[in-house]
């Protein structure tokens, strides 16, 4: 089919085909036939209706005089007349009408396709050698080898099994102690106790969590152009821990799809919604946000799909599936189920952490307020600011609304803005009982610990976060705009841009123009605006814009106005301190006067040297780390879904409903119609899907390919299960045995079929390679989990690749972790990995291709990592007092998991001992080569030699 | 480094592809032992391409045959203005300061300003009389070669975004690029070099490795990036060289590892697997002597380095013809200054330095490169494509500079079978928007496909269930301007 494919196949495959070709006299609808109409035919007449020709349609049954027809059409000369047209560039091939014609002469049967049909628990099938098998599976794959005259290859021998075995369950190969424990054990059932300890260990979790950061594509950067920093990485714990303490399939579903909505969800919960959080985020300035959200709730629908349904679902954002029966619409029904969160960070800060927060915070109040202050100056103090304080009244809107998120009243009546923002956001007020003769009116633009860095504004990308930018204030009363003549505020600073801010470039008509406080992130600030006479109405409206080439709306403000007469400006003096100072002393309870006195020893000069030696006494907490999590929406605030016209952003048409994929199991009728609701659908036993896709991609990890070979795709177009009874048993054994990953791998590997001598071998993962460098060195760092690292690279390609000296290169310890944590930059993924296949972990990926070139031949032989874990090899040989003969016995064996040759073995000693006369030659050489200046250096570059050969074999990085 | 999976060495060894029944017959030797494997069959059918036949990058037939055999692509990240480079427009200064209901669009930064004439002169250049600005005096000089595309429009005004269509036909990074298709579509005529190179000096155009990256196309088929500042021939691949090791030793080791693998082979009947990894570690030693060579322009004549001058840009364009000449199929050439990866865009603030300054840094290279490969009749079979992601505005930003225009901007092309000495397209009488014959990014990747012997629509690779296109859904050959 596909030249990368074939790289992939193995010549059993093409066995395989004669013997199908011969095998078969009718065709058989789904695997021949659906395929063939579905690739050439569907397009004009298949499920849309839009682009469908003739009214005719081939994805159902239809009348026969129109398969007579088609016969006739795809068999005529006439390039006019022949179908496909010309013009479609599908041409069929004589094989294809060949097909196409037995199989109308043969009735023209349509079936249901098999992967949208529950799984049927079905009988074992009858085997001549029953002796062979050893569990249920055995009966499925030795049913069809005898049905095709072929007999089961021998169990691998134990070493072969143990690596096997090792490679397989924990990613890494087994140490030299490891193999000896398995290889002499002469008790019963030592396979399947190596099975148990294998499945056992913290690696199993680390190994079995790389697919699925692949599904999730998982990074630790945001992508696109800017592809900032991002920490996720808690999600990626989660789900080392979820499959190490084998959390049941449904549960782990369950839980990341909608964690948050589970009644009293636990914050370990909430970390795994972090699985769709992994989508990209564009942070350039000039984008639309919301249209960069949309691709993103447009990958959550594919990744979802391909995850749980093994369906390409990304045709129906466009239109209705040309192949599958994806109405475009389903589409976004489906969506709708998963775009009703917010997208918060979440503090993973414990209950003891805030706790302690909490009472170092109030032991620093405590000790501010027992500080000693000149009682003079501080009198003075108050009665000044008491004679400049202005009375203002916080006022509260009657109606209040914004262009897309939703704004809320808090109790000290400050107004906070949820929901989403865009590049232009605008508030609106309405206040229907206003004190009279109002003269100015104040804004506050005040922190909040919700915000990005602490607010007050929204901004999230591109600008500084927290920023916000208000083009403009205007007021009206009964439709006509109420004149502002003067404006003040207590700070202004712009981020970029050529234009002064200031409250007054808030009111002047301009939307380029406008009030900022870029700098003053986490704190507060006020701008100040008189009217032009004294406001006669009580009633009027007030909006506000947020006009910027990014998201800067205000995240927290408050809103009051004043009758004074003499005009106040904006105070650095914040709003609810200038409220206490105009309340008569006397009125004040204690707690108010602490806040004065607060206020004053924070604020005053007089007191800097006292503060500065408390600043020092203060515990610095290290912060708490955060991961990105989904929050969902009030129901009061629906985020409302449109079907997009051909997929465009721009193009939203009627709302829709959360429903599910027309043509799989209905939602049941007690569940929500949401993410939660969804999310117990995915899992529901009757949906014929999730099982079969779950356990088609664990078959597909050990034996290099899925029952279904297209892992990541159950349609009409994917292939056809080689082994459909096998799959469905395996589906149902699954839900059987509670979705426990462990158990079904346990019995997957606990088979004849997975023992056997000659199984498919496949090259290692890129991780995979890396860490066995690392285990069979022994300078694998075992830590699980944490966040990621930075192992070095190579630089030699120039500068300008890691510019911005983002890698900065981790401590030697955490250099030499597992490479699932090694950091993930989208623009930039780490070298070696790239190099050996792996992805950039921008979108969804079901299957890495695996590829064979001549740069992975370079890396293995020349970076730097490679040469590092031959010298600790060759180090580790130099010490050995023993024989030649014996120390590549071990050597080999450490690297391969088996003994040499004798041939090897000779090879190998040769080598040794020619390499060895050379280096001796060559004191110089054999430094540089190994390294070290210090011991036998020409024992050591002689064996580091030998070493970077054999981890150079490609036995070395195969799995067999 | 993206270097990634270059399969050169691949298809020597797969010379192997025999006859069907020969490949068959051996396959059918282990029949036996084949095992499990066997069980788990593939239903396609016989591919054209088996698995042990042909390495991806053996060359393949193209649908028709190519006008153009390799491509250069001239990239220009940042967006030159095309009103003052090759759109020539007098009614700028007629109406300097005013703001025509023509040209009152939205732009990026949405400015509001009036119309700015180009600071620089035009002249006229050729047989063809080509009004050409004088920054690019040079080029002006081979307008008799170059057929211009006046209209060219594209979908988004934001860089990454825009510079991800002209590479990818998409705005995410998510898809192929360009020269990733074509080696999927073509293969290489390389056996010792990469099919496709990037190159630039100093700064990668903004979107990095996605600008010759293969998103799900196997990765055989990435393109590799050179940085053509800090160039070392040594450093051109990772890896390339091992400092550590005399030639010698490194031979004796990958004789052992020759023997080794050829044992662990022999014990695993027919792997074809194995015997590409023997093959790519052995093409892996040689191109450790081949790579360098092709990247050392030291030894072309002092005629040709006067031809091109010395900027860094032009060395850039003397290797682009070198890869060429040896078989490379695409050639990217981005061009920077100052390190900066979107260079064209210092036109935000200032026009008149910053373009006459980016132009004349390639300039000189751009022309030597066309009258080189004229010279040595490799032009014909060389589409040259010179442009940016998209133009910039006819009006002012601030007072000197021009903000970002996608509704029309200009692009060029020689060689490789398009008409030579014409105009195509064209924007408003101000060079706002492309309003006659206009060309979309998506149209232009389907001529480029057609030059080079492919069809946009045929040239599909199955990913996620889906047939995927260089050119999405759209794109229509501009018919016009073929030679």
């Amino acid at each position: 089919m596909i030249v990368g494919r074939a790289i992939l196949k193995t010549p059993w495959l093409i066995t395989f085909f004669i013997i199908e070709i011969t095998a078969c006299a009718i065709p058989d609808f789904q695997r021949d036939i659906r395929p063939i109409l579905a690739g050439h035919c569907f397009k004009c007449h298949g499920p849309d209706k839009k682009t469908r020709e003739a009214d005719l349609r081939l994805d159902i049954p239809t009348e026969e005089a129109s398969f007579v027809k088609l016969v006739e059409r795809i068999n005529h000369k006439n390039p006019n007349d022949i179908m496909p047209p010309p013009s479609a560039k599908k041409p069929l091939s004589e094989a294809q009408k060949q097909l196409l014609s037995e199989w109308v002469q043969a009735g023209a049967k349509y079936t249901d396709h098999w992967a949208f049909l529950t799984p049927k628990t079905v009988s074992l099938p009858k085997i001549n050698q029953p002796e062979w098998a050893r569990n249920e599976i055995d009966y499925f794959t030795l049913v069809h080898l005898e049905a095709n005259g072929q007999a089961p290859t021998p169990k691998a021998n134990r070493f072969k099994l143990i690596r096997r075995l090792s490679l397989d369950i924990i990613g890494l190969p087994p140490t030299p102690e490891e193999i000896r424990l398995f290889v002499e054990d002469t008790k019963p059932n030592a396979y399947e106790r190596l099975v148990d300890r294998l499945l056992d260990r913290p690696e199993f979790g680390e190994h079995w969590a790389l697919p699925w950061l692949d599904l999730a594509r998982y990074a630790d950067t945001n992508g696109y152009e800017k592809d900032r920093p991002r920490s996720i990485w808690p999600w990626r714990n989660w789900v080392i821990n979820a499959i190490n303490n084998d959390l049941p399939f449904d549960q782990f579903t369950v839980e990341q799809i909608a964690g948050d909505m589970l009644p009293k969800a636990t914050q370990s919960q909430r970390i795994a919604t972090g699985f769709h959080r992994n989508t990209m985020v564009n942070e350039e300035g000039g984008i639309d946000p919301l249209e960069f959200r949309f691709y993103a709730m447009v990958d959550r629908v594919n990744t979802t799909a391909t995850t749980w349904l093994g369906l390409t679902l990304g045709c129906a954002q466009c239109h209705t599936h040309k192949f599958d029966p994806v109405p475009h619409r389903s589409y976004y029904e489906m969506m709708a189920f998963l775009n009703n969160s917010s997208e918060p960070e979440l503090s993973l800060i414990t209950p003891e952490q805030k706790a302690q927060q909490q009472s170092n915070e109030s032991r620093i109040v405590t000790q501010l307020l027992k500080l000693p202050i000149d009682k003079a100056k501080y009198d003075t103090w108050i009665k000044t600011q008491k004679t400049n304080a202005v009375s203002w009244i916080n006022i509260i809107p009657s109606k209040m609304k914004t262009s897309i998120g939703w704004l809320e009243l808090l109790e000290d009546g400050s107004i906070f803005a949820r929901g989403d923002t865009s590049k232009h956001d605008v508030y609106k007020f309405e206040f229907t009982n206003l004190p009279k003769n109002i003269t100015s009116i104040r804004l506050e633009a005040l922190p909040d610990e919700r915000l990005p860095k602490g607010g007050p504004g929204r901004a999230y990308y591109e600008g500084p976060k927290g920023d916000f930018f208000l083009s403009e204030i205007s007021l009206t009363s009964d439709g006509k705009p109420i004149e502002i003549t003067s404006g003040s505020e207590n700070y202004a600073k712009q981020w970029i841009g050529s234009s002064k801010p200031s409250a007054m470039a808030a009111a002047d008509g301009d939307l380029q123009t406008g009030w900022s406080t870029s700098g003053r992130e986490g704190k507060h600030s006020q701008a100040v605006w008189q009217l032009s006479e004294p406001l006669k109405t009580k009633t009027i409206k007030l909006q506000l814009d947020f006009s910027r080439h990014y998201s800067a709306s205000l995240g927290r403000f408050r809103l009051s106005v004043t009758s004074q007469k003499i005009k106040p400006k904006a105070k650095e003096l914040p709003g609810d301190i200038e409220k206490l100072l105009v309340q008569k002393e006397e009125d004040l309870d204690q707690k108010a006067r602490n806040k004065l006195r607060l206020y004053y020893i924070n604020t005053s000069k007089n007191t800097e040297v006292a503060l500065a030696k408390i600043a020092k006494l203060q515990k610095k907490t290290p912060p708490s780390p955060t991961t990105l999590v989904m929050q969902e929406r009030p129901e009061a605030h629906l985020r409302l879904t449109h079907r997009h016209h051909r997929g465009e952003f721009l193009s939203p048409r009627e709302v829709v409903k959360p429903k599910v994929l027309p043509f799989l199991p209905p939602l049941e009728k007690d569940m929500p119609r949401n993410r939660l609701g969804f999310a117990y659908w995915l899992i529901n036993p009757n949906n014929p899907l999730t099982s079969r896709v779950v356990v088609n991609r664990f078959w597909s990890a050990l034996f290099g390919e899925g029952i279904v070979r297209t892992t990541d795709d159950f349609g009409y177009t994917g292939a056809s299960p080689t082994h459909p009874e096998l799959l469905d048993w395996l589906a149902i054994e699954f839900i059987r045995q509670g979705w426990s990953r462990k158990k079904i791998l346990r019995l997957i590997v606990s088979s004849s079929t997975y023992r056997q001598n000659s199984q498919s071998s496949f090259r290692l993962s890129a991780e995979q390679i890396r860490d066995s460098v690392l285990k069979v060195s022994n300078l694998l760092n075992q830590k699980v989990g944490g966040q990621s690292v930075f192992p070095p690279q190579n630089k030699s390609i120039g500068e300008g690749i890691y510019g911005g000296g983002s890698w900065q290169t981790s401590s030697v310890a955490d250099q030499y972790r597992r490479s699932l944590y090694t950091y993930r930059k989208r623009s930039m993924p780490f070298a070696m990995h790239n190099t050996f296949d792996a992805p950039s972990h921008e979108t969804c990926i079901a299957r890495r291709e695996i590829s064979n070139t001549p740069l992975q031949a370079l890396t293995l032989l020349n970076d730097s990592f490679f040469l590092d874990a031959s010298r600790t090899l060759g180090r580790w040989a130099a010490q050995q007092n023993n024989e030649n003969a014996f120390i590549i016995d071990t050597l080999f064996q450490r690297c391969l998991t088996r003994r040499p040759s004798p041939m090897e073995q000779k090879a190998m000693l040769s080598f040794y001992k020619k390499t060895y006369g050379r280096f001796s030659n060559n004191k110089s050489e054999a430094s540089k080569f190994a390294g070290a200046s210090k011991g036998d250096v020409i024992k050591q570059a002689s064996w580091t030699a030998l070493a970077r050969v054999i981890l150079n074999t490609h036995e070395f990085i195969t799995r067999n | 480094m993206k270097f990634s999976n270059h399969e050169l060495a691949v298809r020597r060894l797969m010379r192997a592809p025999k006859t069907r029944r020969e490949m068959l017959k051996q396959l059918g030797a282990g029949f036996g032992t084949i095992g499990l494997a066997g069980l788990i069959g593939e239903k396609t059918g016989f591919s054209s391409s088996l698995h042990g036949s042909s390495s991806p990058l053996a060359p393949k037939v193209p649908h028709f045959a190519p006008k153009a055999k390799r491509i250069i692509q001239l990239f220009m990240p940042g967006g030159p203005s095309q009103v003052d480079t090759f759109d020539h427009k007098p009614a700028l200064k007629e109406h300097a300061g005013k703001r025509p209901s023509l040209v009152d669009r939205k732009t990026l930064r949405n400015t509001k300003n009036g119309l700015m004439p180009s600071p620089f002169g035009f002249k006229q250049y050729g047989q063809t009389g080509k009004w050409v600005s004088d920054i690019f005096p040079e080029v002006g000089k081979m307008v008799d070669d170059i057929c211009f595309i006046h209209s060219m429009h594209t979908d988004i005004p934001e860089h990454a975004g825009a510079i991800m269509m002209m590479n990818l036909g998409h705005i995410q990074p998510n898809r192929p690029s360009l020269g990733s298709w074509l080696a999927y579509g073509l293969g290489s005529d390389s056996d010792n070099l990469p099919g496709f190179v990037a190159m630039s000096p100093r700064a990668q155009p903004r979107g990095k490795l996605a600008n010759w990256g293969n998103s799900f196309l196997p990765g055989a088929y990435a393109g590799s990036y050179v940085n053509i500042n800090s160039m070392k021939p040594d450093a051109v691949i990772a890896d390339l060289k091992n400092a550590n090791l005399n030639r010698n030793e490194q031979r004796k080791q990958a004789d052992l590892l020759t023997k080794l693998n050829s044992e662990f082979l022999a014990r695993r009947e027919k792997d074809a697997q194995i015997e590409a990894g023997i093959e790519a570690m052995e093409m892996a030693f040689r191109m450790q002597f081949s790579v360098p060579d092709v990247f050392d322009v030291s030894k072309e004549s002092k005629t040709t380095k006067d031809l091109y001058g010395d900027s860094e840009y032009a060395k850039g364009c003397l290797i682009a013809r070198r890869l060429i000449e040896r078989g490379v199929r695409t050639v990217q050439l981005s061009h920077s200054i100052d390190g900066y990866d979107i260079a064209w865009d210092t036109g935000h603030g200032d026009i008149k330095g910053g373009h006459a300054r980016l132009a004349k840094a390639c300039d000189q290279g751009i022309s030597a490169l066309l009258k080189d490969l004229k010279t040595r009749g490799l032009l014909d079979e060389t589409l040259v494509v010179w442009g940016g992601e998209f133009g910039r505005a006819p009006t002012s930003e601030g007072k000197n500079g021009r903000d970002h225009d996608h509704y029309g901007f200009t692009m060029w092309m020689a060689g490789g079978g398009v008409k030579p000495g014409y105009s195509y397209g064209a924007t408003d009488i101000f060079g706002c928007s492309a309003i006659e014959n206009r060309v979309h990014v998506h149209d232009l990747h389907a001529t480029i496909l057609n030059q080079m012997g492919l069809d946009h629509e045929k040239l599909t690779y199955r990913y996620s269930g889906r047939d995927y296109r260089l050119t999405d859904v759209y794109g229509k050959v501009v018919k016009d301007i073929i030679a």
